[in-house]
C-alpha cells in the first residue's frame, strides 16, 4: 500500500495480511467467514441473499469452465460469478 | 335465482395474494389450491405475468393472488416491484390484499425469513406456509413449526405442495384469513446485519438450520459437475437432444404425413370434383397437414426439455454454459430458453420469463427467432435434396448433411452475435447479479410432465387450427383466382400452368421481382417468400401447389420439378445451386412467422421491439442472400 493512501480508501480495503482475500478467490471446500471490509459496496441482492459480515460459507465448486462458483451460505446453495463476488472479503477459519 | 340475488351475496370476496422467493414452491401450492384453474394475465405496462383463481372447497369465496417470485422486497427486476406495488397498495386496478401468505421453503428456511421479516413489517394479516417439509425430514432436519409461529406470532402451516399434504389445512387456514394475527412486533429490517441476525436467531431456535445435505445429489453432481467430465456430459446431452429431432421423430412424422395424403385422396375420390373441393384438400387439409406433421418433434423435444428441467438437469446446464453465455453479455438461464427455441422460438420465447433481468430477459426474446426451429427443417430438406449433390466428403460425413450442420451453426452463431451487439448498444447497462440455484435432483411424476407437455403442445396445434387455416385459405384462393376459361385443346398440366400465370399470385410475384432478381429468385419463389412471412413452413406448400405436384405430400415430385424447372423463354434452370443457396440463407435469418411476431409483442409489452426484430432479422436475409449468390454465382 502506497504512503498516499488515505485512512478512507483504507478502511474499504481488506486488512494486510495473507488471512484475508476475495470470495472469488477462495479455494473450493475450504470454509470461511465474511469480513467486514469489502473493496467496492456489496450489490444489495447479495446482501438480501444473506451475505452480511461474520456469516460462515463455502465455496461448494466451480462450474467445469471456472466460473460461476456454487456457494453454501446460511444451509442453501447459490450459484454466483466471480465477478459478482468480488467485492465480497473473506477470512478462511479453521475446520 | 335472479342475477341481483347472486349479486347481493352477502358473503364478501377475500383477497389473499402468496409472496415467495423462486423455486419456494409458490406456484406449486397455488396450483394445488386453485386446481391450476389460474387466469393468467399481464400487469399493465410491464412485461411481468399476474395469475389469479379462485380457492376450490373453501366455504367463502377467495381469490388467490400469486405474486412473482421475489427473493426481497428492495426491488431490482419489474417483478420486484410489481410485488412491492401490490402490497403497498400502489398499484393501479389491483386491490390490496385482505392478507398475504408468504410461501418459504423448509430446505432453505434462513433464506427465506429473510423475505418473511420484510413482509412482516408491512404489519398486514399474515400466514407462513413451509414447504418441503418432507424433503427436510428426509433430510433429517427438525423444524419446530409450532415454535416458529410463537416467535413471528402469525399462524405457521407446512405443506408438500406437489403431493398434497397439508392443502387441505392451509384452505382451513385461508377460510379465517379475517381473523389472522398481525404481529405484535416485527422483526427488524432497515439494516441487512439486523435482519439477518434476526434470522440466524430465528432459524437456530426452530430447528431451521442445516438438515443434513441431500446425498444423493452431491453424489450425482459430483459426476455431472466434474471439472473435466462435465463438458463432455453436457455435450452428450444435447446430442442426444438433437438426436431425438431428427431420428425418433421421424417415424411418427411418416405416419402424420401419410395420414394427410390419405385424407386428401379419400377426400378427392368421394366430394364431388369443383372448386369446393380444391379449397378443402389444396387450401385446408395440405396447409394444416404441413403444420401438423412436425408435432411429434415438438411433443419429443418438448418431452426431453420438460424432463431435463424437471429432473434438475437444466439447471446444471446453465451452470456450465453461463460463462460462454457471459461472453455475449447473457447468462446461463438464457441458454435454457434458446435451447427450447430449437423446436419452435414461441416457447424459447416464453421460457425467457426465468430469466431474472429484464435486460437478458429481452435480448433472449429478440434473438430466440434465429435459432434454427423445425419450421425452417422441411424447407432445408427440400432445397438440400433439390440442389445439394449428395457427395460423401470426410469419411462418414456426407455433404448434405454438412449443408444442414452449417445452417444450424449459422443460425446459433447468428443468434449470439446479435446478443453481443444488442448488450453493448441498446440494451446496454448495469449487469444485473447472476443467481442461479442448483435444485435437488427429482423424479418428476408422469402426470406433471404430461402436463407440461401438453399445454406447450397445445398452442402448436391451435396454431395449425387457425393461422395456418387462414393462411393456407387465402394462399389457395390467390393462386387459383381469377380463373381462366378452360382451353380444351391443352394438356391437363399446360392448363394448371396457364391458370397459374393469370392468378393473382403471379402478378403479385412479378411485381417482387425487381426486389428479389438481385438474390437470384424468380416470381415463384417471391410468391413463396411472401406466403411464409405467415409461417415458414408454408413455403413449401406454396411450391407444391405452384409447380402443379398434384399431391403436396409428394416430396420427391416436388424435388425433380424444383431442380427441372425452366424459364419457358430462355430455357435456362430457373433455379440454380447458386439461388437455392441464397433462399438457405434467406430462412436462416428471415423472421417468417406471424405467431412469433405476435409472441414477442405479447411478452414485451409492445409493438417496437417485435418492430425491430423483423426488419433487423429481414435486412440480415436479404444483405446475406445477396452476398451468397454473388459469391455462389462467381465461385461454384
Amino acid at each position: 500500500m502506497s504512503p498516499e493512501t488515505t485512512a478512507a480508501q483504507a478502511a474499504h480495503r481488506p486488512p494486510k495480511g495473507p488471512a484475508c482475500r476475495s470470495l472469488s478467490d477462495l479455494d473450493p471446500g475450504v470454509r470461511a467467514r465474511l469480513c467486514h471490509h469489502s473493496e467496492h459496496p456489496v450489490p444489495t441482492r447479495l446482501r438480501d441473499l444473506g451475505f452480511v459480515p461474520d456469516t460462515a460459507l463455502m465455496v461448494l465448486r466451480q462450474a467445469p469452465l471456472g466460473d460461476p462458483l456454487e456457494v453454501e451460505i446460511r444451509g442453501y446453495r447459490v450459484c454466483l460469478r466471480r465477478a459478482d463476488i468480488a467485492a465480497l472479503c473473506v477470512v478462511p477459519v479453521a475446520q | 335465482m335472479s342475477a341481483s340475488a347472486a349479486l347481493s351475496d352477502p358473503i364478501e370476496t377475500l383477497h389473499i395474494a402468496l409472496v415467495g422467493s423462486p423455486n419456494s414452491g409458490k406456484t406449486t401450492l397455488f396450483n394445488a389450491l386453485t386446481g391450476s384453474r389460474a387466469k393468467v394475465g399481464n400487469y399493465p405496462g410491464v412485461t411481468v405475468e399476474r395469475r389469479e383463481g379462485e380457492v376450490r372447497d373453501v366455504a367463502v369465496p377467495i381469490r388467490l393472488l400469486d405474486l412473482p417470485g421475489t427473493y426481497s422486497l428492495d426491488p431490482e427486476t419489474p417483478d420486484e416491484e410489481v410485488v412491492r406495488e401490490v402490497l403497498a397498495g400502489e398499484r393501479a386496478n389491483e386491490p390490496v390484499p385482505d392478507a398475504l401468505v408468504v410461501v418459504i421453503d423448509g430446505t432453505t428456511l434462513a433464506r427465506g425469513l429473510g423475505l418473511v421479516a420484510q413482509v412482516l413489517q408491512a404489519r398486514r394479516p399474515t400466514a407462513i406456509v413451509v414447504t418441503m417439509i418432507d424433503e427436510v425430514r428426509a433430510r433429517g432436519g427438525r423444524l419446530d413449526l409450532g415454535k416458529l409461529s410463537r416467535i413471528l406470532g402469525v399462524p405457521v402451516m407446512g405443506v408438500v405442495g406437489h403431493r398434497g399434504v397439508g392443502v387441505a389445512d392451509v384452505r382451513g387456514l385461508l377460510e379465517r384469513a379475517r381473523r389472522w394475527a398481525t404481529p405484535a412486533e416485527p422483526p427488524p429490517v432497515d439494516d441487512h446485519e439486523a435482519r439477518f441476525a434476526w434470522v440466524d436467531r430465528v432459524a437456530a431456535d426452530v430447528g431451521g438450520f442445516s438438515p443434513a445435505r441431500d446425498k444423493r445429489t452431491d453424489r450425482i453432481d459430483r459426476v455431472l459437475l466434474h471439472p473435466l467430465g462435465g463438458i463432455p456430459i453436457f455435450a452428450g446431452v444435447m446430442v442426444l437432444l438433437f438426436q431425438s429431432i431428427f431420428s425418433w421423430a421421424v417415424p411418427a412424422m411418416d405416419w402424420i404425413d401419410g395420414a394427410f395424403g390419405a385424407l386428401g385422396g379419400l377426400s378427392r375420390s368421394v366430394l364431388p370434383a369443383g372448386l369446393m373441393t380444391d379449397l378443402w384438400v389444396d387450401g385446408v387439409l395440405a396447409g394444416v397437414g404441413s403444420v401438423l406433421v412436425f408435432l411429434p418433434q415438438i411433443v419429443i423435444v418438448f418431452t426431453l426439455i420438460h424432463l431435463l428441467e424437471d429432473v434438475g438437469y437444466m439447471a446444471r446446464a446453465a451452470f456450465v454454459v453461463d460463462r460462454v453465455m457471459g461472453w455475449v453479455g447473457l447468462q446461463g438461464r438464457c441458454f435454457v430458453a434458446l435451447l427450447s427455441s430449437y423446436a419452435c422460438a414461441i416457447p424459447g420465447i416464453m421460457a425467457a420469463r426465468a430469466v431474472a433481468s429484464p435486460r437478458d430477459r429481452l435480448a433472449t426474446i429478440l434473438i430466440a427467432p434465429f435459432m434454427t426451429c423445425s419450421a425452417r427443417l422441411p424447407v432445408y430438406t427440400l432445397l438440400i435434396a433439390a440442389f445439394v449433390p449428395a457427395e460423401r466428403v470426410l469419411g462418414p460425413l456426407g455433404l448434405q448433411g454438412l449443408v444442414m450442420l452449417g445452417l444450424y451453426l449459422m443460425g446459433a452463431l447468428t443468434a449470439l452475435g446479435s446478443a453481443a451487439l444488442l448488450k453493448s448498444t441498446l440494451l446496454r447497462g448495469k449487469v444485473a447479479t447472476f443467481y442461479l440455484e442448483l435444485p435437488p435432483y427429482r423424479i418428476p411424476t408422469a402426470r406433471l410432465l404430461f402436463t407440461q407437455v401438453w399445454r406447450s403442445s397445445r398452442s402448436f396445434i391451435k396454431r395449425a387450427g387457425t393461422l395456418i387455416v387462414v393462411a393456407s385459405i387465402i394462399l389457395w384462393a390467390l393462386l387459383s383466382f381469377p380463373r381462366i376459361p378452360v382451353d380444351a385443346s391443352l394438356s391437363q398440366g399446360a392448363q394448371a400452368q396457364a391458370q397459374l400465370q393469370a392468378s393473382a399470385a403471379a402478378r403479385i410475384g412479378h411485381a417482387l421481382e425487381p426486389v428479389i432478381e438481385p438474390l437470384g429468385f424468380d416470381w415463384k419463389i417471391g410468391v413463396g417468400l411472401l406466403a411464409s412471412l405467415a409461417a415458414r413452413e408454408v413455403m413449401v406448400a406454396t411450391l407444391a401447389q405452384i409447380y402443379a405436384v398434384g399431391d403436396a405430400d409428394n416430396f420427391e415430385g416436388l424435388r425433380h420439378a424444383l431442380a427441372n424447372d425452366r424459364d419457358p423463354q430462355t430455357g435456362e434452370r430457373s433455379f440454380t445451386l447458386a439461388s437455392a443457396l441464397a433462399l438457405l440463407v434467406f430462412f436462416v435469418f428471415a423472421l417468417q412467422c406471424m405467431s412469433t411476431v405476435v409472441v414477442m409483442a405479447r411478452e414485451t409489452g409492445s409493438w417496437r421491439w417485435p418492430a425491430l426484430a423483423f426488419g433487423y432479422m429481414l435486412a440480415l436475409a436479404y444483405g446475406g442472400s445477396f452476398v451468397t449468390y454473388r459469391l455462389a454465382t462467381a465461385f461454384l
